[in-house]
C-alpha cells in the first residue's frame, strides 16, 4: 500500500474529510458552451465567512483543498484567501481558466508554494478554443497563462474536456502540452448542470468516438491494463456488502460559494450549509450525508450483479442526476461499453426500453 | 553541542496529521511523507525562533524520557536529515518569518 492509499484508509477509517473542493465563485469570465452552472452571485461567501469556513476545515482534518470556480480570479480577495490556507498548511490546487494570469500573479501563486494549478484547455487551434469559451482571445491569454506559471516553477496541468466539437483535437493538445513541458488530463464527459437541466448533456462526442479515446493507451497511463481488461465479472457478493461506490461523502465533499455543502462537485445532493452550521456538525450529522454513506455495491440496481462489477467507474453524483443514486449511471455504462465492447446490465435494459419506442416512432 | 540551532518549517510543503501520523506533502513533486512522533514534534516546534536545545527540554525530554544530551544529539540530527529533504530548514540564527508559513 502506498503512503496516499495508506493514508485514505486512515481518513476512511477516522472518517476525516481529507479532501474538500471549494468553490470561491460562479462568477466566470468565459461562458463556456458545456458549463455546468450559472453565472450569476446568488450571494457568495464574504471573505470572512472563507477565512473562518477555512479554519473549520483544516480543523476537522482537511489536507487536500481545491480551490475553484467559475473563474477564481474574479474574486479580488484570492490571494488573501490562498496566503490563509497556506497558513493553515492544507495542500492547495488551484483551477482556473488562466486568462489573468500574468506574471507577477505567477509569480506570486509560486512563492506560495501551490501544490498545482490545473488550467482549461479545449483545443491547439485558437479559434475552436475561443469558440468554446465564448471569449475572443481567450486561447492566447490561456496559453499565456500557463505559460507564466511554468516559468514561475509552478506545475501545471492542462484540463481538456472533451466533446463533439474538439473531440478530434485531443491528441494535438496533448502534443502542444508536452511540448511546453506541462501535465495532460483529458475528460471526456460533459455531466448535466447542476441545476439538473441535461440540455448540454447533447454536447457529448459519439460512441465511436469516445471508444477510440478509451482505448487510447497514452491517456490512461499505468491504468491501460485495468481498464482495457475484459469484464471483471459481477462484484462477490460479500464483498459488494461492505465496498462503497467512491469516496463523494466519505473522505471528500464539496462547498459551492454560497456555503451549500454537497458529497462532491458531481453530486449536487445538498447534506448542509455552513452560514447554518459547523462545518463539522454537517460532516458528523447530516442525516442526508448519512444516507450517502449508507450506500454499498450491494445497494445498486443493476450494478452489483453486472458484468462490469469492479472494473466500472460508475459516478454516484452523475446517478443521482439521473434520478436515482441508487441507480446506474448510464452515462458511465457507455464508457465501459466503449472500452470493453460489452453492453452492462443497465444499459442492455436501458436499449431494451427504448427498442419498441423506436419501433413505434418509424 | 557548541552552537545554537534554530529550525523553520518550509514554505512549500503542506501538513496535516491524520490520526496520529503527521503527513507531509511537497508542492514541487507532489511526494507524501508520514513524520515519525519525534519528527513531528520537531515540526510543530519549528517556529524558527525557539533554540532547538529548548524544544528537546520543553518538548523531546519528558516525552521519551532521555537525557537532555543525547537528545539533542539525536534530535539535531533528525533536524539536518529533515533538512535535507526540504522539510525544514536549520540554521545557527533565529529565522525572520515575517514571509514565512508558519
Amino acid at each position: 500500500m502506498s503512503v496516499m492509499q495508506d493514508m485514505g484508509a486512515r481518513a476512511m477509517a477516522l472518517g476525516i474529510p481529507l479532501s474538500v473542493q471549494l468553490d470561491l465563485t460562479y462568477r466566470c469570465n468565459e461562458r463556456c458552451v458545456h458549463c455546468y452552472l450559472d453565472h450569476e452571485d446568488h450571494g457568495e461567501m464574504t471573505t470572512a465567512e472563507i477565512m473562518g469556513l477555512l479554519d473549520q476545515l483544516a480543523a476537522a482534518g482537511v489536507f487536500f483543498l481545491n480551490v475553484s470556480g467559475g473563474e477564481i480570479f474574479m474574486r479580488p480577495d484570492l490571494f488573501t484567501i490562498i496566503e490563509h490556507a497556506r497558513k493553515l498548511q492544507f495542500s492547495v490546487k488551484l483551477k482556473t481558466n488562466g486568462v489573468m494570469i500574468r506574471e507577477k500573479k505567477a509569480q506570486r501563486i509560486a512563492e506560495l508554494g501551490i501544490e498545482a494549478v490545473q488550467i482549461s484547455l479545449y483545443s491547439h487551434d485558437a479559434a475552436t478554443h475561443d469558440e468554446i469559451t465564448k471569449l475572443p482571445g481567450s486561447f492566447k491569454r490561456t496559453i499565456e497563462g500557463a505559460q507564466f506559471l511554468r516559468d514561475a516553477g509552478v506545475k501545471v496541468i492542462f484540463a481538456n474536456v472533451l466533446m463533439s466539437q474538439n473531440a478530434d483535437h485531443y491528441k494535438q493538445v496533448q502534443a502542444l502540452a508536452h511540448d511546453m513541458g506541462i501535465r495532460y488530463e483529458v475528460d471526456a464527459t460533459i455531466t448535466p448542470m447542476m441545476d439538473g437541466d441535461r440540455g448540454i448533456v447533447a454536447l457529448n462526442m459519439d460512441a465511436g468516438r469516445l471508444a477510440g479515446i478509451m482505448h487510447d493507451t497514452s491517456l490512461l497511463g499505468d491504468q491501460a491494463e485495468r481498464l482495457l481488461s475484459p469484464p471483471s465479472g459481477p462484484t462477490p457478493l460479500d464483498e459488494a456488502y461492505e465496498t462503497l461506490p467512491c469516496s463523494a461523502g466519505h473522505t471528500a465533499c464539496y462547498v459551492s460559494p454560497y456555503g451549500d455543502v454537497f458529497p462532491c462537485v458531481q453530486f449536487p445532493y445538498k447534506v448542509g450549509n455552513i452560514r447554518e452550521q459547523a462545518f463539522i456538525d454537517i460532516w458528523n450529522d447530516s442525516p442526508q450525508l448519512n444516507d450517502v454513506r449508507s450506500i454499498r455495491v450491494s445497494d445498486l440496481q443493476g450494478c452489483s450483479s453486472c458484468v462490469h462489477g469492479s472494473s466500472c467507474t460508475r459516478c454516484p453524483g452523475l446517478a443521482y442526476l439521473e434520478g436515482n443514486m441508487r441507480g446506474p449511471s448510464i452515462q458511465d455504462c457507455e464508457k465501459s461499453y466503449a472500452r470493453t465492447g460489452v453492453a452492462s446490465y443497465n444499459l442492455q435494459k436501458k436499449q431494451r426500453r427504448s427498442i419498441p419506442l423506436a419501433v413505434m416512432a418509424d | 553541542m557548541s552552537t545554537a540551532l534554530y529550525l523553520l518549517r518550509s514554505s512549500n510543503v503542506a501538513a496535516r496529521k491524520i490520526g496520529d501520523e503527521l503527513m507531509i506533502m511537497f508542492a514541487q513533486d507532489s511526494s507524501l511523507f508520514s513524520l515519525n512522533e519525534t519528527a513531528a514534534i520537531l515540526w510543530n516546534a519549528a517556529d524558527g525562533s525557539t533554540p532547538l536545545a529548548d524544544i528537546v527540554a520543553r518538548d523531546i525530554c519528558p516525552a521519551f524520557d532521555i537525557d537532555a544530551e543525547t537528545a539533542l544529539r539525536d534530535a539535531a540530527e533528525l533536524a539536518h536529515g529533515l533538512a535535507e529533504r526540504g522539510i525544514l530548514q536549520v540554521g545557527n540564527q533565529p529565522f525572520d518569518t515575517g514571509s514565512a508559513t508558519t
